[in-house]
């Protein structure tokens, strides 16, 4: 019987069967970040282990760091754990790049732009959007700080194999359709706990055209679907994007690398648990409208009514969702007035997506009404886009230009939206008080939310388009 | 982590349904507290009540009276356990002396963190998690229960020996005295050969 890309990776780390569906699975990288990587170092020292190999890590502060344009400062809440963090790196040997270095970003930006993210590797981070990294063919998840702990300590990991679910888009994008809007729509159309005990591989024609970044975009957001794991086969796209970068295998061993790599694509006859198809002339562009990543709607749709949900519970969590966001059933979501526009964090802060923004602001000013930030998802990134000079692009347009971090995702660097404020966001969760107590988040591509700044509410990007 | 073969002791009946981990361990006695000493929160919003302004016993609740006080296996209802994973939760039972936890079903992680622990899980249909702990109220003083990992048995104070399920090496772990990370410690050499093989196979890995 054929194997599934899943299949594939999987069976190449599995040390030992532990019986009752359990498995112990090689760890090839592990990524530590400011609070769970902070929390299992302590752990970890509190145990008394030690770290059995320093160099397949790679730590930053990337969650409290602040964002403050120009400084490179740490915040203050950096200050809270941030050092002391730095320095069990630094007695444990683990690679780590501060506030302010060249290297320094967002974990799931710096992996696979440092390559410490390879195809058919094994990666994992106390964090739930690690499955990002599949975008590159990566087996990628997230986990807790006490299974962190045995992954330092031991390069292993205990786990029950999850089924896998393939979801193909076919066809090709249609106007202002980006990887945002598709996996968007697979949310909407799915909900979020569909992919609850799937890893999940993205397929068919529109993702084998996508761009490498895009397909990380996608692989994000498998979260939000309910599934860990999100992934897509490694082709030549995924090969250019890694030849040369910093850990990248180089020479003979590039090519031996290469040829491994070739063979990770599910086999023509590879049995997926669950198989989806979606069309691409189906996708316009998306936005959320509630509180959860499934409560969204086309742009050109109106916001639906609560007591037509599927379920009692369904409907329920509507009501409570619209009550938040302030919006009401039958209302079109193009107009709304908006206060913010963020285009950053894991998701969709990578040089394509400030290219696509930059696109659609170029020659036009974000409306008086909105304070518009453009957050870079590393300093990497930052210094191509200056190169490109889009920085003056944003900044002429009225956006903030600012340092990396994880920044107004999550609201743990002091980053944050006042309560009441609407937003439209390129990041992951619009959940209550993510952006910070009572703010209200539209989760939408940095197309759309560079349509939402210029206008100051929220706009079909379509008609922006040059 | 000290190994799980038999225990017999006082079996305390608390068979209500989703019972969540902020009730077994709320968040302000959390933090800050040492896991050992955290069994004397355990169940604090039942446990303790307010009389004028100083925390007293709350002399209705079942783990206040003897010889529950001494009980060291917990029947509890459906669910338990539900709500944040906190792994507090296991600490702070183990920590007040229960080692046995039976339910018909357990919230979230909390079997798996009862594994970290020493801790035994079991999971048993609800009508025979309802008899015993109806057992348990019905006679307290001679109510002991014998529970043995080796033969898979609990053994009520009346009537017939109750066969339970583990996953088999759940079962050695805790018979071994073994949590995850031991386990996997157990098996250093297998790691080690997986290691020099995949080194040959896949260089690029090992920077
Ligand atoms: S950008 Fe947001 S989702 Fe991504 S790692 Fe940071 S906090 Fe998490």
């Amino acid at each position: 019987m054929g194997r599934s890309l899943f299949d594939k990776i999987w069976d190449q780390h599995v040390i030992a069967d532990l019986g009752s569906g359990m498995t112990l699975l090689h760890m090839d990288r592990v990524l530590l970040h400011d609070l769970s990587g902070f929390r299992a170092l302590k752990m970890l020292e509190e145990r008394g282990e030690a770290v059995v190999n320093p160099s397949s890590t790679l730590a930053c502060p990337d969650h409290t760091a602040g964002s403050q344009p120009g400084a490179e400062t740490a915040g203050s809440a950096y200050l809270r754990g941030g050092p002391e963090f730095r320095q069990l790196c630094e007695r444990y040997g683990i690679p780590y790049y501060h506030i302010g270095d060249d290297n320094f970003g967002i974990l799931h930006i710096i992996g696979p732009e440092l390559g410490i993210t390879l195809p058919g590797v094994t990666l994992v981070c106390g964090d739930s959007h690690t499955c990002t990294h599949g975008g590159l063919g990566a087996l990628a998840w997230g986990i807790g700080s006490t299974e962190l702990v045995h992954v330092l300590a031991t390069q292993t990991l205990m786990q029950r194999k999850p089924k896998v679910k393939r979801i193909r888009f076919e066809g090709q994008p249609g106007p202002g359709v980006t990887s945002k809007d598709m996996i968007l729509h697979a949310i909407g159309r799915e909900g979020t706990r569909a992919g609850d005990g799937f890893a999940i591989e993205y397929a068919g024609s529109a993702i084998e055209s996508m761009d490498i970044e895009g397909r990380m975009t996608i692989c994000n957001l498998s979260i939000e679907m309910g599934s860990k794991i999100g992934m897509t086969a490694p082709d030549e796209k995924t090969f250019n994007y890694l030849r040369g970068r910093k850990h990248a295998p180089k020479d003979g061993v590039w090519d031996q690398a290469v040829k491994h790599w070739r063979a990770l694509v599910s086999d023509e006859d590879a049995v997926f648990d669950d198989d989806t198809i979606f069309y691409m002339n189906d996708i316009r562009p998306q936005i959320t409208w509630g509180t959860s990543p499934e409560h969204v709607i086309s742009i050109d749709q109106s916001i639906p009514d609560p007591d037509k949900a599927l379920s009692r519970e369904r409907c329920d969590s509507e009501r409570a969702a619209l009550e938040y966001i302030g919006l009401r059933p039958g209302m079109p979501i193009e107009g709304v007035s908006i206060d913010w526009v963020f285009i950053g964090s894991c998701t969709n802060s990578r040089i394509t997506d400030l290219r696509a923004a930059a696109e659609i602001i170029k020659g036009r000013k974000v409306a008086d009404n909105v304070t518009a930030w453009a957050v870079p998802g590393s300093a990497a990134v930052r210094l191509e886009a200056e190169a490109e000079g889009l920085d003056k692009i944003f900044v002429e347009a009225g956006f903030e230009w600012r340092a990396p971090s994880c920044s107004m995702c999550v609201g743990a660097n002091g980053d944050i939206i006042s309560p009441g404020q609407r937003s439209v966001s390129t990041s992951n969760r619009n959940f209550v008080g993510r952006q910070g107590p009572g703010a209200r988040t539209h989760l939408a591509s940095p197309a759309m939310a560079a349509a939402a700044a210029v206008t100051g509410k929220i706009t079909d990007v379509r008609k922006l388009m040059r | 982590m000290r190994a799980f073969k038999s225990l017999t002791g006082i079996a305390a009946p608390l068979f209500r349904a989703n019972i969540n981990t902020d009730i077994i361990i709320p968040m302000q006695h959390l933090v800050g507290t040492d896991r050992v000493t955290m069994g004397f929160n355990v169940f604090a919003p039942w446990r303790y009540e307010n009389v004028d302004g100083s925390r007293c016993e709350n002399p209705n609740f079942i783990l206040n009276q003897r010889p529950f006080r001494q009980s060291s296996i917990l029947i509890a209802g459906p669910n338990f356990a539900c709500g944040s994973s906190r792994e507090g939760a296991v600490w702070a039972l183990h920590s007040f002396g229960f080692r046995v936890v039976i339910a018909p079903s357990f919230g979230g992680i909390f079997a798996n963190n009862c594994y970290q622990s020493g801790v035994l899980p079991i999971v048993l249909k609800e009508e025979l998690v309802a008899a015993l702990a109806r057992q348990a109220e019905a006679a307290p003083h001679t109510a002991t229960f014998t529970v043995d990992l080796k033969s898979c048995l609990i053994e009520p104070p009346q009537g017939e020996a109750i066969k339970f399920e583990v996953e088999a090496f759940r079962r050695i772990a805790l018979l071994k005295g073994l949590d995850d990370l031991g386990m996997i410690k157990s098996r250093l050499l297998e790691i080690e050969k997986y290691r020099n093989l995949d080194c040959e196979v896949r260089p690029w890995i090992y920077l």
